[in-house]
């Protein structure tokens, strides 16, 4: 019947969090990790991957800006959305996205971008004619002074809006863990640790996004790669890739050993519906294969070219890897009935409104926004007016 | 107060604004009802349900429920011997037109387990509704504004009991209300009136001569997955240990 094995509750039969829901903890996963990899350049003095900083920033900006369109399409009445602005309910976890999303885009991103570029602009809007220097002069936003003094406080700020935003990007995605982690009635998804993982395994997605758009966008616009960047972006692709497996694996052994009422019904739903996703996908394609790609990079002296290659090919199972974590998460807590009797089955349609192409759709936009935003702002060293950011705040 | 024209334009859209978060909690009215002379539960007598599903089709032509969806349904469990933590247990469209014949050899204890939205007092899903359109009222029923719901879904995730589904035309959160249009007008709930063996009784705790306390104070009661301290309002009399 419909999917339906063993006994479920008969409300249980729709999963009502498609395949939507899965893009948003990944989209804002992307933001993060992103975000994260820019300050290390600015806030932790890593100057070996400072030509991938402004990229960090377009791409989590042009991410962001997608973030909240699969939750908007995934509601029943997406035109009562403002109502989370308006009336929100100070107990719920939900009403705090868009306050959180509002902080992180304009007080953090767009704020530190406006900063970075804002000396680019105002010759930008002096270099160019007709449309582009009207777009150019409202993004100036009447602060045309480019003047030595005014650059080193727009240097000091972006220090502090930088210092912000890491805590802003921890709370972002940890919050987005906290949606889930915080329901009781899911066994599945109720752990403390939820928001933890999420954060981390947002920076592991992020760090190899931004690794993979800065290698292949250079490849395609015929520049050589920067190899200490990529390497450096590697490095701590791989260490932080260790403590998200790390912290993943501390929440297995858990439950594994704990053994609670719902164990059963998790561990057979694990070797059954989420083999392939779970234990083929997230588990071994991708989290062993990449760890072991960049840990072998980390204790060897491989040639550039072998390097590289090994960057593309982790960089692309990190993203499967991340992306099946979050489908495990979403679906797998709606594929099992809370009775812990029996399963149901999603069956993801194709071209509705929460469909599979939709979802490509929404993966596909961000790279859209990303091509538009390197265009107006372009990220890349030889085009920029003004110098890499120093690493350390100006005193 | 001075208020000038220019303070008022401005002031308009806040007084507004308050005036719908006011109205979003408020529930419909009835007259010579008071509230706060209520608090709605219900008891479940799990010895004298007879499985014929009455109160499934009364509550869904009473409250016009989707197919395929139940504010209520009806559940039966067959346990056998010692085996408590696999029950066999079948619903076939939530019970609503019966149950097949038992069998006659079965090694163990059948019975049927009613179900119904536990209106706790803590609730999950009223935590979590991101707009409170889900509240409970001070009468004790936990309900949803459906002109309000976003039709997120975070309340059905949040529901330990399976108890809501998202209402396919209406696109917004749907659950049992206790049938609160009528039980605020003296009636009892559609499911109750229609129960052949009174395994159904709605009870209001706090009207001390509700039969309930007597009840309470006599028989063995338990409520649904009282490990998730959601304050549930649903009584159980004699309820097995395998029903989740």
């Amino acid at each position: 019947m419909n999917g339906v094995e063993g006994y479920i509750y008969p409300n249980e039969i729709t999963l009502y969090w498609s395949v939507l829901i899965v893009l948003y903890p990944y989209i804002t996963g992307l933001v993060a990790g992103a975000f994260i990899l820019a300050s290390l350049v600015r806030v932790f003095n890593v100057k070996a991957v400072a030509p991938a900083y402004r990229l960090a920033l377009l791409t989590a900006l042009a991410f962001l800006l997608v973030a909240p369109l699969p939750l908007q399409l995934h509601l029943g009445h997406p035109e009562r959305s403002p109502e989370m602005y308006f009336t929100p309910h100070a107990t719920s976890a939900m009403a705090m996205f868009g306050f959180v999303y509002l902080w992180y885009l304009m007080a953090v991103l767009v704020f530190e971008i406006w900063l970075d570029y804002r000396r680019d602009i105002v010759l930008l809007s002096q270099s160019t004619t007709g449309w582009k220097r009207l777009l150019y002069r409202i993004m100036t936003l009447g602060s045309d002074n480019i003047s030595p003094r005014s650059l080193v406080i727009d240097h000091k700020v972006g220090w502090i809006v930088t210092l912000v935003g890491i805590p802003s990007a921890f709370i972002l995605h940890g919050y987005v863990g906290f949606i889930f982690g915080s329901l009781k009635a899911n066994p599945w998804w109720n752990s403390p640790l939820m928001p933890v993982v999420f954060i981390f395994s947002a920076m592991v997605s992020g760090i190899a996004a931004v690794l993979l758009l800065y290698m292949g966008i250079t490849k395609w616009r015929k520049m050589p790669i920067d190899m200490p960047c990529v390497d450096t972006t590697a490095m701590y692709l791989f260490y932080i890739f260790i403590l998200d497996f790390s912290l993943e694996m501390l929440d297995l052994i858990h439950r594994v050993y704990e053994a609670d009422e719902s164990f059963r019904t998790l561990n057979f739903m694990v070797h059954t519906k989420l083999y392939f996703s779970q234990i083929v996908l997230q588990m071994c394609i991708g989290t062993l294969v990449p760890i072991l790609l960049l840990g072998i990079v980390q204790v060897t002296k491989l040639p550039a070219l072998i390097r590289k290659r090994i960057y593309v090919v982790a960089g692309c199972l990190v993203q499967v890897g991340v992306f099946a974590m979050r489908w495990n998460v979403v679906i797998g807590g709606q594929l099992f009935s809370k009775s812990f009797l029996g399963y149901t089955t999603y069956k993801m349609g194709l071209v509705s409104r929460e469909g599979l192409l939709m979802a490509i759709f929404l993966t596909i936009l961000p790279l859209g926004i990303l091509w538009v935003l390197m265009k107006l702002l372009p990220p890349w060293p030889e085009k920029q007016h003004v110098p890499l950011p120093a690493a350390t705040p100006a005193h | 107060m001075n208020l000038d024209r220019r303070h008022f334009l401005v002031m308009l859209p806040a007084a507004a604004i308050a005036w719908k978060y006011v109205l979003a909690g408020t529930p419909e009215a009835s007259p010579n009802y008071t509230m706060t002379d209520h608090w709605w539960s219900m008891l479940i007598d799990i010895p004298k349900c007879i499985g014929c599903g009455n109160c499934v089709r009364a509550c869904a032509a009473e409250n016009d429920v989707p197919e395929g969806h139940f504010r209520t349904w009806v559940e039966r469990y067959l346990v056998t011997d010692w085996h408590m933590e696999s029950p066999e247990v079948i619903s076939p469209d939530g019970g609503k037109e019966g149950f097949p014949a038992a069998a006659e050899e079965a090694n163990g204890k059948y019975f049927f387990v009613p179900k119904l939205c536990n209106h706790c007092t803590n609730s999950p899903c009223t935590q979590v509704c991101p707009v409170g359109a889900t509240f409970i009222t001070p009468d004790g029923v936990v309900l949803v504004d459906q002109t309000y719901c976003l039709g997120c879904a975070y309340c059905v995730q949040a529901c330990p009991y399976g108890c809501r589904y998202i209402h396919p035309e209406k696109k917004v959160a749907d659950k049992c209300t206790l049938c609160y249009h009528r039980i605020t007008k003296g009636l009892t709930t559609a499911c109750c009136e229609n129960c052949p063996t009174g395994a159904r009784q709605l009870v209001d705790l706090k009207d001390p001569s509700d039969p309930i306390h007597a009840f309470l104070k006599t028989h063995y009661v338990q409520v649904l997955k009282p490990q998730m301290a959601t304050g549930a309002k649903v009584f159980y009399n004699e309820l097995d240990g395998s029903v989740r």
